[in-house]
């Protein structure tokens, strides 16, 4: 375990709820210093909830969050300086221009007026927005308006970042250079945790939760998510795939059956310890179609422990 | 310091935004202009010209000439004729018109026995003697002008007979001051000044902070370091501007156009003017903490829009108002800067003259502001 100096965020049996339903359920959450962490969860799933817990905009219902070792919420205030946040849904004032954006928030943050200049110009060169700098961010398109997004939430020099699923309105290129940069500002010190339900993104985090119905339902490297997974993955090269999958999936053995354009992949519990020679007794897949034990992606993870597969699955 | 800067940012986004929003500009322009021409030349409470007809049993010239004495007043045209009585309050019920003029068979010896007109013996108290000459049929609903024909009651006969008038000394004398010449006018410009600032500055902050929250702004300000506090100020600051720009506007043009009287100093009108804003702006932020959109801020709005027109002393005298309708009234700003404005534009008075208005202008910005700022919370819950 690392030592308290190097955890950004310590939830402990952290829930909220509103009204009947619980947005977060009992949430034990260690994020490392200079790491990128990730939430990876349906929608719904509270991940919202969790970033506007951690940032004080929220009181937790029960349960203790410490943030840069400060206590939430009593502490909130002190923290504001130190955290950037940037939204889901775009959150800067659609009718001042990029240059207004930054230099509004420039002042609220309170820099200098020589040092806030100086900031905003190197922002606009570092997320490629000098070109746009007297456009309206309005109407800007989705990719301009996340990069707009980014640098005010990192005007101030945050030491932690909060990035609420910050690619859902970006197209994959975008979405590849936007990474990046979060790389380069982790690489500088920042932590950032980020929520997402693209896999792709997932896996490119140090580390990462999965969250569904605001209960962790697995957390660790994207690596040792996959190393650790309940059950194995078999994949199978068929003609008949639609009615294979329907066959395979009532039997109490098989986790999920997915088809990935001529394969389907099939999770099999990890108690059956000869995957590939379980499923040719069954003799429902054809005797010599090919079938493979594959190494297992982060979908099948997620697959695995969320959803109806839970209970199914036993952990 | 920091604070300033970030007040300094808040009212510069503010103009900023209300620079790109070219309707609302506009309205800040349009709204005190249009709104004053209306008034000024609409709301008359000298009723003049009220459509009437006339039943006329008589038929004679006596008849005629009395009719013409009527419409000389200049407070009713006859319109109609009807033949009867009936039909004369069929017209009435059919708002054909608001009031009926029935002559009676004996319309002139009434008049011989008329005690202004002296063959009587006056005083009578004798009922076959003292009766009047003819009789008003009246639509009483609006009492305004009912008011208005029952001026005519005692209206003096002289020309119908080419006799000098019979007139009794009038047990008091009057003397008009400030507004002589009894023009409409004069009151109602600095009294709109109340209104449509009431309406403008109100609306304005009310919406000011709902648009954030619907908008999502709200959810990345409250993340930053900016307090509520500072947020309220940086707010408000543009619309003190604003409001200025409309009061010199309604009080330019009734000047200039309507040569409404300005007898009070600059000095004394500014401050005034300023008591109100504040007042005003404080209000629509403490309705903004209440509003989840900006409709409700509207409907909030016009909620205290109406008695603020209806209650504060623009349209009816506070003094004719029910006791516990002046209680409704001294709660309004607008009641007490009405009385301010009109003390300073029309009878110089100095606004600390007036300490009760000015203490209470005061005071509810002060409580306001801090209600507000404790309302607004810097947190999703």
């Amino acid at each position: 375990m690392s030592t308290v100096n190097e955890i950004a965020i310590c939830a402990k049996g952290l829930t909220r709820k509103f009204g009947d339903v619980t947005a977060v359920n009992t949430l034990d959450l260690n994020v490392e210093k200079k790491t990128i962490y990730g939430f990876l969860g349906p929608n719904g799933s509270g991940k919202t909830t969790a970033i506007r817990l951690f940032t004080g905009l929220l009181k937790p219902s029960s349960g203790s969050i410490n943030v840069l070792g400060l206590t939430l919420p009593n502490q909130a205030n002190k923290l504001r300086m130190q955290i950037g946040y940037m939204t889901q849904k775009f959150s800067l004032y659609d009718d001042l221009t990029v240059k207004e954006n930054l230099q509004f928030i420039g002042k609220i943050y309170g820099l200098s007026p020589k040092e806030h200049k100086k900031r905003v110009e190197e922002l606009l060169s570092t997320y490629q927005l000098n070109s746009l700098s007297t456009q309206l961010s309005g109407s800007m398109s989705g990719g301009q308006k996340q990069r707009l997004a980014l640098a005010a939430a990192v005007i101030h020099k945050p030491k932690l970042l909060f990035l609420d699923e910050p690619t859902s309105a970006v197209d994959p290129e975008n979405r590849r250079e936007f990474w990046e940069q979060l790389f380069d500002l982790c690489d500088q010190g920042t932590t950032i945790l980020v929520s997402t339900h693209y896999m792709d993104e997932a896996e490119r985090c140090h580390k990462l939760a999965i969250l569904e119905n605001g209960i962790k339902r697995a957390d660790g490297s994207p690596q040792e998510l996959m190393n650790s997974m309940s059950a194995h993955v078999v994949e199978i090269s068929s003609n008949n795939l639609r009615q294979l999958k329907q066959q395979l999936i009532n039997l109490p053995e098989v986790t999920s059956a997915a088809q990935l354009g001529a394969h389907l992949r099939v999770l099999v519990k990890k108690s059956i310890a000869e995957p590939v020679k379980f499923l040719s007794q069954l003799n429902i897949v054809p005797t010599n179609d090919p079938m493979v034990i594959v190494r297992p992606s982060l979908e099948d993870v997620f697959v695995t422990c969320t959803g109806s597969n839970l209970i199914k699955g036993g952990n | 310091m920091k604070s300033l800067l970030r007040i300094q940012a808040i009212v510069l986004k503010e103009l900023l935004q209300l620079k790109r929003d070219k309707m609302t500009f506009g309205m800040v322009i349009m709204i005190p202009f249009i709104q004053l021409m209306l008034f000024a030349y609409a709301i008359n409470t000298n009723i003049r010209d009220i459509p009437v007809g006339i039943v006329d049993h008589s038929q004679t010239a006596l008849s005629r000439v009395l009719k013409q004495t009527v419409v000389a007043t200049g407070i009713v045209k006859f319109t109609h004729q009807y033949s009867s009585v009936n039909a004369a309050q069929a017209a009435i019920d059919k708002a054909e018109v608001r009031a009926v003029l029935i002559i009676p068979k004996d319309v002139s010896q009434r008049l011989v026995r008329h005690p202004t007109v002296g063959f009587g013996l006056p005083p009578s108290s004798d009922q076959e003697n003292s009766r009047p000459i003819a009789q008003w049929l009246v639509d009483g609903s609006d009492t305004v002008i009912a008011g208005s024909i029952k001026s005519l009651r005692n209206m003096p006969l002289v020309e119908l007979l080419d006799k000098p008038a019979n007139r009794n000394t009038p047990t008091f004398e009057v003397t008009l001051l400030y507004n002589p010449e009894q023009r409409s006018v004069v009151n109602i410009v600095p009294g709109l000044v109340g209104v449509i600032l009431t309406m403008t500055m109100i609306m304005f902050t009310s919406a000011a902070i709902v648009r954030e929250q619907e908008r999502g702004n709200m959810e990345m300000l409250i993340t930053t370091p900016l307090a509520s506090i500072e947020l309220m100020i940086g707010k408000i600051i543009p619309y003190i501007f604003i409001g200025a720009v409309q009061v010199s506007i309604i009080l330019g043009i009734g000047h200039l156009l309507f040569n409404v009287p300005i007898n009070g100093g600059l000095s004394q009108l500014t401050l005034a003017t300023f008591l109100f804003i504040c007042a005003s702006l404080v209000l629509g932020l403490v309705i903004s903490t209440i509003a989840k959109n900006q409709l409700q801020s509207m409907q909030m709005t016009v909620f205290v829009l109406l008695p603020s027109i209806l209650l504060s002393g623009f349209m009816f005298p506070y003094e004719g108002m029910p006791v516990e309708a002046q209680y409704v009234s001294e709660a309004l700003p607008a009641t007490h800067f009405i009385r301010l404005i009109r003390g300073v534009v029309l009878r110089d008075v100095a606004v600390v003259d007036m300490t009760f208005d000015m203490i209470w202008l005061i005071s509810f910005t002060v409580v306001g502001l801090l209600v507000a700022a404790l309302r607004f919370k810097k947190t999703l819950d």
